[in-house]
C-alpha cells in the first residue's frame, strides 16, 4: 500500500543526511559505545522481577498441581490457552513484516524487522511456557512428540494439539533460524567494532567467520531468500493449526469454519500492535526517529485498521451464523456472550478490537505518536479479552446446564500470565542492548548513496 | 537485687532436700500415703481395704474368694502371679512384628479375590441387610444383601458409606478418662465401685440412655440390668428415629405399633409430608415396590402419588401431583381430605379454593380406590397427622391390606422426648449418679430449652460409648471407644421385624467396644466378648424349631450368618383397633396430648420454620464422613454446608438472595446472604438458599450441622440448627422470624441451574398420552422432534465400527430414579474416587464419576421436577478420543470408551470436547495418599489417580472383567445380569440397567429398544452407549398438569 504512491512524496525510509558511515555508527554505537541508559537497567531490574515471579509460579504450580489456577470443570482452559494463543498472535506480526513483506520488497520494513523477528522469537518462548505448563503432568508433555520408544507408542495424530506441537515448533525454529541468518553480517560489524576482548570473541563466534565477501553475501542472499520462503506459510499456518485447537472440537462457540483466517487476521492485528507497543518507545528512548519514522508508524496502524476490520467481520459473521444455523446451541453462544455473565469482557473487547481502532482511518489519529501508542496497547488488550472470550464463554456454559459454571483466575493465574510479559520484556532488554536494534546492513541499503552505486553498475 | 535473687533462688532446693523426707510421713494426703506406702508381701497390699475392694469391682466372679479365708490363699496365689506379670510388663518391649505370607492357605480365601460376608447395619432402631466385601480381611465395599426383606440388595446413602465410617482416622480410639488414656480395666474398676454404690439404692441413681434399640440381645442385656436395678432407668433418645410415628400409632391404636405398607398393591397413595422413598424404615423396599408400580409399559397398573409437602423431597419429585404446604398447613389439608373419605361429622372446608380442588380431587381418587390406596404422615408431622392417616387409612379399608400393623420392631418403643425430659429432670434434680449413655451424641442432639449439657453436669459419674470423642464425650469423664458395626457382633431387626445377625468383617481397628461389651460390664459377666453375648441368646431364645440341640443350633447359626437373615423372624401382622373418636377433629386425640404439637394456631405472622434430619448426615452422627458431606444432597445439591431453605418469593421478600458468585459459580460456588433465624429468643446465623417449590413465608433447616467436635472433617460445618430447636417444637413451630443481614456467605452447590433452557435432557408426557401415542415423548417442545435425533450412520467418512462380541450399554430409567444419590455414593465407594473439600467444591472441581442432575419444569412455584443419572455415556463417536493428543482415552472393541491413567498428561482437552462434562480432573492430588487406615478403604481392583490425571466413569470394567474372566473359565458369554455396575446395584428403585446390547434378549437391550429410549444429546451423533427413558406421570385429569 505505501509503495503504490511513493512517488508522491511519501516519506522516505531513513531521514534525509546519512550515509554509511552514520548509520552504522548510530546503531551499532547503541550495544557497543554509548553508555547503557539508567532507564535500561530500571527496565530490566522490573522485567526480571517480574521472570523471577514466573519462576516461582511455575515450580509452585508443579509442586501442586494445575488446581493452584481457576480452571475447572467445565472450564478446563482458561488464563493458560488464552495467553499461549495471545503470545503466538504476537509473534505473527514478526514473521509477517520479515517474510512476507521481504517478498513483497516492502523496503520500509527493514527499520523494524530485527527487532520484529526478535519479538516473534520471544513471544513464542512465553508462549511455548503454556501449552507446556498447562498439562497436569508437564514432567511427561513429552508425550506430545513422536519419539521412538520401546513401547511403539505414537502420540494421537488426530489430535488438533499434536498438529499444535509440530506448528509452533516448527516456527520457532523457523523464526531463531530466519532472525539468526538475517543478523550475521551485524555481527561481524560488530565484531569489527568492538572494543573489548570479550564482545570480539563472542561477536566473532556469533559471525560465524563473515568476512563479507561476495561469495558470502550471494549464499547470505539465498539462505535468507529461502528462509522467507519457509516463514511465508507460518503466518498462515501456525495461527490456523491454533485455530485449529477450537474449531475442530464439537464445543458450540468453538465449533466454527471461519477460525483459521479469522485467527490469523487477528494474530497480525495483536502483532502489529505489539510492534507499535514497543517501537514507539524505543524510538523515543534511543532518539531512532530516523530509522523509524512516521511513514513506518503510519504504515503499521494501517494494517492494523484492515487487520482489525476483518476480525470484526468475524466476530459478525460468528453471531450471524449462530443464528443463522437454527442450531440452539450454537445460538446461546452470542446471546451469552452479549448479555451472560461474562458480558464484561465480551463488551470491553468490542470497544478494544472493533471500536477504538476506528479512529485510526483519521491521519491526524495515525500521525499522533502518543495516541498511536494508546491504541496499540488496546487493541492488545482487546485481542487478549478476545481469546479469553472465545476459550471461557464457550466453556462455561456448553450443552447441559446442570454443568454450566464460572471461572475467575486466581493469583497464579496473574502471577504466571505477568510473569511471561517480564520474560518477554527481560528478552527484549537484553536483546537491545547486546544486539544491534535495526539491521544496519540493511538500513544502509536503503541509503541514496546504495542506489546510485546499484545503477552505476 | 539481682545478686539477692540468686542466692534465694539457690537455697530454696537444699531446704526442700532437707526437710524432704521429715514430711514425706505427715504432710501428704491419706490417699497418697498409702500410694507411697511400702509393702512386704502381696497379702499384705491385699489387706488394704481399698485394694480388697478394687479387686472386687475388677474380679467380681472371684468374690466369694476373697470373702472365704481358706480360699482366699488359693486365689491370692494366682493372681500373685498375675500381679508379678502385671510388674513385668511394665518392663517388656513390645515384641517386633513380622509381616509374613500365609503360609497355609485359609480357606475359601484366594488372594485377589474378595469374599461376601452378610451383616447389617442398624440405623435410627431399624436394620439393613449388607453384603461387605472383604479383601484379604479388609472391608472395601458394602453392597445390600438381596436376600434381606428391608434391602433386596440395595442400600442407601448411610450403608454405601460406612466404609469409610469405619476406616475414619478421627474415630475415637482410645478409651479415656477425662482425657487420659486408660486400660478397660480402669474402666471396669470405676464403673463397678459406681455400681456397688448403687447397690443399696437398687440403682435410683443410675440411668441408661441409649439410641433406639432393636437389638434383641442388646435389649435383653439391659432388662438384665434393670432387674439387678430395679430402681434404675433406660431412657431413649435417638433423632433418626420416628418419635410422632411412634406416637401417632399409640394415639390411634392405644398401643405402638409399626405400619409397614404394601406399595406393590397400592393404587393411590397420598403422602402427608412424608419422605418414604429410599429413606427411614423400608425405605429400600418401598422404593422398589414403588417403582415396580410405575412402569409405563404397564400403563394400566400405574399407580398414582399425592404429596402434600414443605421441603421438596425426592417423594415429592416423583409424585404426579405435589402441593406445596407449610407444615403445620399439612394437617387442615389431610383433614379436608379426611372429612370426604371418612364418614361422621364434617369439619369446614379449606378456604384456599387451590387446596379446595386439591383436596376434594384426591379425595374422589382416594374414595374410587378403596382398599387399593394408602396414606403415609410423615415424620416431621405430629401425632395427630399419623393417627389421622391411620384412621384414613381404616376408613378406606387399607388397614390389613395395603397397610399392615405389627409389634414394633423397637425393643421397647417409648416416646423418646418425654424419656429424654424426664432424664434431664431427674439430672438438673441431682438424683442421678452414674450415666452410661451408649451410643448417641445427646449433647448436641438435645432440643435446645431442655438444657442438656447443664444438667449433665450435675451427674457424677457419666460414660460415654461412641464412635467419636464428640460434644458428649467432651463432658463425660469416661469415653468409650465405640467399635463400629463393621467390627462388632451384634444383631438387629429389620423393618418388618425379620431380625439379623451383624457379624464384624474385622477385628476392632482402635480396640473399640461394642454396646453388649459395655453392658456387660455392667452385669455379673463383665469380660465376656459380644460374639458370647449374642451366640448365647439367640441359642437361649431360640426355641422353636431349628435349634433343639447345640448341633442343629450350629448348623442354624453358620446359615443365619452366611444368609444374613434369620428365617421366619417377621413379625406377624396384627389387629389392631383404632381407638374411638380418632381422626375426627372432635377428637381428644388430635394434637394437644403430645408435646410437640403447640402450633394449632396457625401461624400469626412471622416465618414458620422446620426442622429436619440432613438428608446426608442425618442428625449429625454421619457428619465426619467426607463422602456424605461431599455428596450433593437432593433438590438443593448443596455440599458441606446445611442453609436456611426458603422459597424465592420470601428471599426476595427478604431482599436476601443467593447468586451464583463469579468464582465457580453456577455449578461451584454461591455467594448467599446471611439471615439470623430468631426463633423464641434463640438465634441463629446462617446462609439463605432458595429452594423452588418451597411454601412461602417458611423455611427449613437442617440438622446435623455446626458441630464443634465431630472431626476433621465435620468440624465447623454450616450452623447449628439445634440451638434454636426447642422440644416443643421439634419438628416445625411458627413465629420464627428472619433478618437479612449485610453478610454474604460461600455455598458449595453442584448444580445452581435447574432450567433445561428448551434442550430436553429429560423427556416426560402424561400417562394418557403415552398410551395414546407412545412416541409423545419425544415430540415435546423441548425434546425436540425428529430434528434433534440421531443422525443417520451414512454420514460419516469414517467406516462403520463392528462391535461382534460384547457390545456393553446401560438403560437409566429417569421414570423411576427417586434422586437418593446411593449411586453417587456407591460409586464413590467403588472407584475410590476421593473427596476434595469445600474449597475444591466451590472451584466446581468435584470428582463423582456419576451425578445425578436435577430438572425442573412446569410453573416456579410448583414444578415438576426430575433426576437424571449421568455417568460416561461411553458413546460410540466419543468427541473426546480424538482430541486426546497422547491416546489416553481410547476404545475398546466392546465399545467402552476407557481412560489409560498413566499415559494421560492432563492437557483437559477431553473434558473440554465432553459434551456431558463427565469427566474429572484431578487439579490436585486429591487422593489421600498418608493415612494408613484410608488405605485399607480402597478397592484394590480399581488404580489410584495421581494429580494431573483425568479420569471419568469406566462402567466398572473392573466388574466386567472379573465376569468376563469367570465366563471364560467355564466357557461359556457372560450371563444377563451377571454383571452389575457399582450404581446399578445400589439403586433401590431398579432405574439403572447395565449389560450386553449385542444380546436382544438382555434387560438392557429391551429397555432400549423402548419407544420411550432416547439419547442425551443424540443430535451430536455421539451415539452415547447409555440411553435414558423417559418419564411419564400418571396425572390426575381433574387436576391437570
Amino acid at each position: 500500500m505505501a509503495s503504490s504512491h511513493s512517488s508522491q512524496g511519501t516519506p522516505p525510509v531513513i531521514a534525509p543526511g546519512h550515509t554509511f558511515g552514520t548509520v552504522t555508527d548510530k546503531i551499532s554505537a547503541i550495544v557497543l559505545a554509548r553508555k547503557t541508559p539508567i532507564g535500561w537497567y530500571a527496565g530490566f531490574a522490573a522485567a526480571f522481577a517480574l521472570t523471577l515471579l514466573l519462576l516461582v509460579s511455575l515450580t509452585y504450580l508443579v509442586l501442586k498441581g494445575i488446581g493452584i489456577w481457576g480452571n475447572n470443570e467445565p472450564v478446563g482452559w482458561a488464563f493458560d490457552i488464552t495467553n499461549f494463543v495471545w503470545w503466538i498472535g504476537i509473534g505473527h506480526a514478526g514473521t509477517l513484516i520479515s517474510a512476507i513483506l521481504l517478498l513483497l520488497r516492502q523496503s520500509w520494513r527493514t527499520s523494524i524487522n530485527r527487532f520484529a523477528e526478535a519479538m516473534t522469537l520471544f513471544a513464542v518462548a512465553s508462549a511455548g511456557i503454556f501449552p507446556l505448563f498447562h498439562t497436569g503432568r508437564p514432567w511427561l508433555a513429552y508425550w506430545l512428540l513422536p519419539y521412538p520408544n520401546t513401547m511403539n507408542v505414537w502420540p494421537q495424530f488426530r489430535s488438533p494439539l499434536v498438529w499444535d506441537v509440530f506448528a509452533v515448533s516448527t516456527y520457532a525454529t523457523v523464526s531463531l533460524l530466519f532472525w539468526f541468518v538475517g543478523l550475521i553480517p551485524d555481527l561481524a560489524t560488530l565484531r569489527d567494532r568492538s572494543q573489548s576482548k570479550a564482545g570480539r570473541i563472542i561477536y566473532g563466534m556469533l559471525a560465524m567467520g563473515w568476512r563479507g565477501s561476495s561469495r558470502h553475501w550471494h549464499r547470505y542472499e539465498t539462505a535468507y531468500l529461502l528462509l522467507a520462503g519457509l516463514a511465508t506459510p507460518l503466518v498462515v499456518s501456525v495461527h490456523t493449526v491454533v485455530s485449529f485447537d477450537f474449531a475442530v472440537s464439537i464445543m458450540p462457540g468453538w465449533h466454527t469454519t471461519i477460525f483459521p483466517p479469522y485467527f490469523v487476521a487477528g494474530a497480525i492485528y495483536s502483532g502489529f500492535a505489539m510492534v507499535l507497543t514497543l517501537a514507539i518507545p524505543i524510538r523515543a528512548v534511543y532518539k531512532l526517529e530516523d530509522f523509524i519514522t512516521m511513514r513506518h508508524l503510519q504504515n503499521m496502524a494501517k494494517v492494523m485498521l484492515v487487520t482489525g476490520l476483518i476480525v470484526a467481520y468475524g466476530y459478525m459473521t460468528e453471531a450471524f451464523i449462530a443464528w443463522y444455523s437454527a442450531d440452539k446451541y450454537e445460538g446461546f453462544v452470542p446471546l451469552n456472550r452479549l448479555t451472560g455473565p461474562y458480558f464484561l469482557a465480551y463488551w470491553s473487547l468490542i470497544l478494544c478490537n472493533v471500536a477504538i481502532p476506528q479512529l485510526l482511518w483519521l491521519k491526524r489519529v495515525r500521525t499522533n505518536v502518543p495516541i498511536l501508542f494508546i491504541i496499540s496497547i488496546i487493541v492488545n488488550v482487546g485481542m487478549w479479552l478476545e481469546r479469553f472470550v472465545i476459550i471461557v464463554t464457550s466453556l462455561h456454559r456448553d450443552f447441559l446446564p446442570s454443568s454450566w459454571g464460572m471461572y475467575s483466575a486466581t493469583f497464579w493465574d496473574w502471577s504466571t500470565y505477568v510473569g511471561t510479559i517480564g520474560l518477554f520484556l527481560s528478552l527484549l532488554f537484553l536483546f537491545l542492548r547486546f544486539l544491534p536494534m535495526i539491521s544496519i546492513f540493511e538500513m544502509r541499503t536503503m541509503l541514496p548513496e546504495a542506489r546510485v552505486d546499484e545503477e552505476a553498475i | 537485687m539481682s545478686s539477692i535473687k540468686v542466692a534465694g533462688g539457690r537455697a530454696r532446693p537444699a531446704e526442700a532436700a532437707t526437710n524432704g523426707g521429715r514430711r514425706e510421713g505427715r504432710g501428704l494426703g491419706a490417699g497418697e500415703e498409702q500410694s507411697r506406702r511400702f509393702w512386704r508381701t502381696l497379702d499384705e497390699q491385699a489387706d488394704d481395704p481399698q485394694f480388697v475392694e478394687q479387686l472386687y469391682n475388677e474380679f467380681p466372679s472371684e468374690i466369694e474368694a476373697i470373702t472365704d479365708p481358706v480360699a482366699r490363699r488359693t486365689f491370692l496365689k494366682l493372681m500373685g502371679a498375675s500381679l508379678a506379670l502385671a510388674g513385668v510388663t511394665a518392663c517388656t518391649r513390645q515384641p517386633a512384628e513380622k509381616i509374613v505370607p500365609y503360609v497355609r492357605q485359609p480357606e475359601e480365601l484366594i488372594p485377589g479375590k474378595p469374599l461376601f460376608y452378610a451383616t447389617s447395619m442398624p440405623l435410627g432402631g431399624v436394620a439393613t441387610g449388607l453384603l461387605v466385601e472383604s479383601h484379604e480381611g479388609r472391608p472395601t465395599k458394602i453392597e445390600g444383601n438381596p436376600l434381606h426383606p428391608g434391602s433386596l440388595g440395595a442400600t442407601d446413602v448411610f450403608a454405601q458409606a460406612a466404609i469409610l465410617g469405619l476406616y475414619d482416622p478421627d474415630r475415637s480410639q482410645t478409651l479415656t478418662n477425662l482425657g487420659d488414656i486408660r486400660p478397660w480395666s480402669a474402666f471396669l474398676g470405676a464403673v463397678r465401685a459406681a455400681l456397688t454404690a448403687q447397690q443399696p439404692l437398687k440403682g435410683a441413681g443410675l440411668r441408661i440412655l441409649t439410641e433406639s434399640v432393636s437389638s434383641p440381645t442388646l435389649a435383653a442385656q439391659i432388662r438384665d440390668v434393670l432387674a439387678r436395678y430395679p430402681s434404675a432407668k433406660w431412657h431413649q433418645w435417638d433423632p433418626a428415629s420416628r418419635d410422632t410415628a411412634r406416637q401417632g400409632a399409640k394415639a390411634a391404636f392405644g398401643e405402638y405399633v409399626d405400619a409397614q405398607y404394601r406399595f406393590e398393591q397400592a393404587d393411590v397413595i397420598l403422602s402427608l409430608d412424608a419422605d418414604f422413598l429410599g429413606s427411614g424404615p423400608g425405605g429400600l423396599r418401598y422404593a422398589r415396590d414403588f417403582a415396580a408400580r410405575r412402569r409405563p409399559d404397564q400403563a394400566d397398573r400405574m399407580n398414582r402419588l399425592y404429596a402434600i409437602e414443605s421441603m421438596p423431597t425426592s417423594t415429592g419429585a416423583r409424585a404426579d401431583h405435589r402441593l406445596p404446604a407449610k407444615p403445620s398447613d399439612v394437617e387442615r389439608i389431610a383433614r379436608a381430605i379426611a372429612n370426604a373419605v371418612m364418614p361422621g361429622p364434617k369439619g369446614p372446608g379449606l378456604q384456599d379454593p387451590a387446596h379446595a380442588k386439591w383436596a376434594d380431587a384426591v379425595a374422589k381418587d382416594l374414595q374410587a380406590h378403596r382398599g387399593r390406596s394408602l396414606v403415609i404422615a410423615g415424620d416431621g408431622q405430629p401425632p395427630s397427622v399419623h393417627a389421622l392417616a391411620h384412621a384414613m387409612n381404616a376408613a378406606l379399608g387399607n388397614a390389613g391390606k395395603i397397610v399392615v400393623y405389627t409389634q414394633a420392631v423397637e425393643a421397647k418403643p417409648i416416646a423418646q422426648l418425654d424419656s429424654l425430659r424426664d432424664l434431664v429432670a431427674d439430672m438438673t434434680a441431682g438424683t442421678v449418679d452414674l450415666l452410661v449413655i451408649v451410643g448417641g451424641n445427646p449433647v448436641y442432639t438435645a432440643p435446645a430449652d431442655l438444657k442438656f449439657s447443664d444438667a449433665l453436669d450435675k451427674v457424677q459419674l457419666k460414660v460415654h460409648l461412641s464412635l467419636y470423642d464428640d460434644e458428649t464425650s467432651e463432658r463425660c469423664q469416661w469415653q468409650i471407644p465405640e467399635a463400629h458395626f463393621l467390627e462388632s457382633w451384634s444383631d438387629a431387626r429389620a423393618y418388618d421385624g425379620t431380625a439379623s445377625i451383624v457379624q464384624p468383617l474385622i477385628a476392632p481397628l482402635y480396640g473399640g467396644k461394642s454396646a453388649h461389651e459395655l453392658l456387660a460390664a455392667m452385669s455379673d459377666r463383665p469380660e465376656r466378648p459380644a460374639y458370647d453375648i449374642v451366640r448365647e441368646f439367640w441359642s437361649a431364645n431360640r426355641g422353636s424349631g431349628l435349634n433343639r440341640t447345640p448341633q442343629e443350633f450350629e448348623v442354624s447359626w453358620r446359615r443365619w450368618l452366611h444368609d444374613g437373615v434369620i428365617p421366619n423372624t417377621e413379625y406377624a401382622p396384627k389387629t389392631v383397633t383404632l381407638q374411638s373418636g380418632v381422626g375426627s377433629r372432635q377428637s381428644g386425640v388430635d394434637s394437644r396430648q403430645t408435646p410437640d404439637t403447640s402450633h394449632q394456631s396457625p401461624a400469626t405472622g412471622g416465618i414458620e420454620i422446620s426442622f429436619r434430619n440432613d438428608p446426608c448426615i442425618l442428625d449429625g452422627r454421619f457428619a465426619n464422613n467426607g463422602w456424605l458431606q461431599e455428596l450433593p444432597k437432593p433438590i438443593t445439591r448443596l455440599t458441606w454446608d446445611n442453609a436456611i431453605l426458603v422459597s424465592p418469593a420470601t428471599a426476595a421478600k427478604l431482599r436476601a438472595e443467593g447468586a451464583p458468585a463469579f468464582e465457580g459459580g453456577e455449578h461451584g460456588q454461591i455467594l448467599s446472604h446471611i439471615v439470623e433465624l430468631k426463633y423464641r429468643g434463640r438465634s441463629v446465623r446462617g446462609a439463605i438458599f432458595p429452594v423452588v417449590g418451597h411454601p412461602d413465608d417458611c423455611a427449613t433447616v437442617h440438622l446435623g450441622y455446626g458441630r464443634v467436635r465431630a472431626g476433621h472433617v465435620g468440624t465447623g460445618a454450616g450452623f447449628n440448627a439445634n440451638s434454636i430447636r426447642t422440644s416443643d417444637a421439634l419438628a416445625f413451630g411458627a413465629g420464627a422470624e428472619m433478618v437479612a443481614t449485610s453478610d454474604n456467605a460461600s455455598l458449595a452447590c453442584t448444580q445452581y441451574h435447574h432450567l433445561m433452557e428448551g434442550r430436553g435432557m429429560v423427556r416426560a408426557v402424561t400417562r394418557d398420552e403415552f398410551v395414546r401415542d407412545p412416541k409423545s415423548v419425544h415430540e415435546e417442545s423441548g425434546g425436540g422432534g425428529a430434528k434433534d435425533e440421531t443422525p443417520p450412520k451414512i454420514i460419516t467418512l469414517y467406516p462403520a465400527v463392528e462391535y461382534t462380541g460384547y457390545k456393553w450399554g446401560m438403560a437409566i430409567d429417569v421414570n423411576a430414579c427417586i434422586g437418593c444419590n446411593a449411586c453417587v455414593v456407591g460409586c464413590q465407594a467403588e472407584n475410590n474416587i476421593p473427596v476434595i473439600g469445600k474449597d475444591q467444591v466451590l472451584r466446581g472441581r468435584e470428582m463423582h464419576w456419576l451425578r445425578v442432575d436435577t430438572y425442573y419444569r412446569g410453573p416456579a412455584e410448583n414444578p415438576e421436577t426430575y433426576f437424571q443419572p449421568v455417568p460416561c455415556m461411553h458413546c460410540e463417536n466419543a468427541p473426546c478420543e480424538v482430541v486426546c493428543p497422547v491416546g489416553a482415552t481410547v476404545h475398546s472393541s466392546e465399545g467402552l470408551n476407557d481412560m489409560v491413567y498413566n499415559r494421560c498428561v492432563g492437557t483437559r482437552y477431553c473434558s473440554n470436547n465432553c459434551p456431558y462434562k463427565v469427566r474429572r480432573f484431578n487439579f490436585l492430588l486429591y487422593q489421600d495418599w498418608d493415612t494408613p487406615s484410608l488405605k485399607l478403604a480402597r478397592n484394590p481392583d480399581v488404580s489410584i489417580r495421581s494429580r494431573g490425571v483425568m479420569e471419568k466413569c469406566t462402567y466398572c470394567v473392573q466388574r466386567i472383567n472379573a465376569a468376563k474372566i469367570d465366563s471364560e473359565k467355564e466357557d461359556r458369554a457372560v450371563r444377563d445380569g451377571e454383571i452389575k455396575t457399582a450404581c446399578q446395584q445400589v439403586c433401590p428403585a431398579d432405574a439403572i440397567v447395565f449389560g450386553n446390547l449385542n444380546d436382544p434378549k438382555s434387560r438392557v437391550a429391551q429397555l432400549q429398544a423402548e419407544t420411550r429410549n432416547y439419547s442425551l444429546l443424540g443430535e451430536l451423533n455421539t451415539r452415547p452407549r447409555t440411553t435414558y427413558l423417559a418419564a411419564v406421570r400418571n396425572v390426575n385429569p381433574e387436576l391437570g398438569e
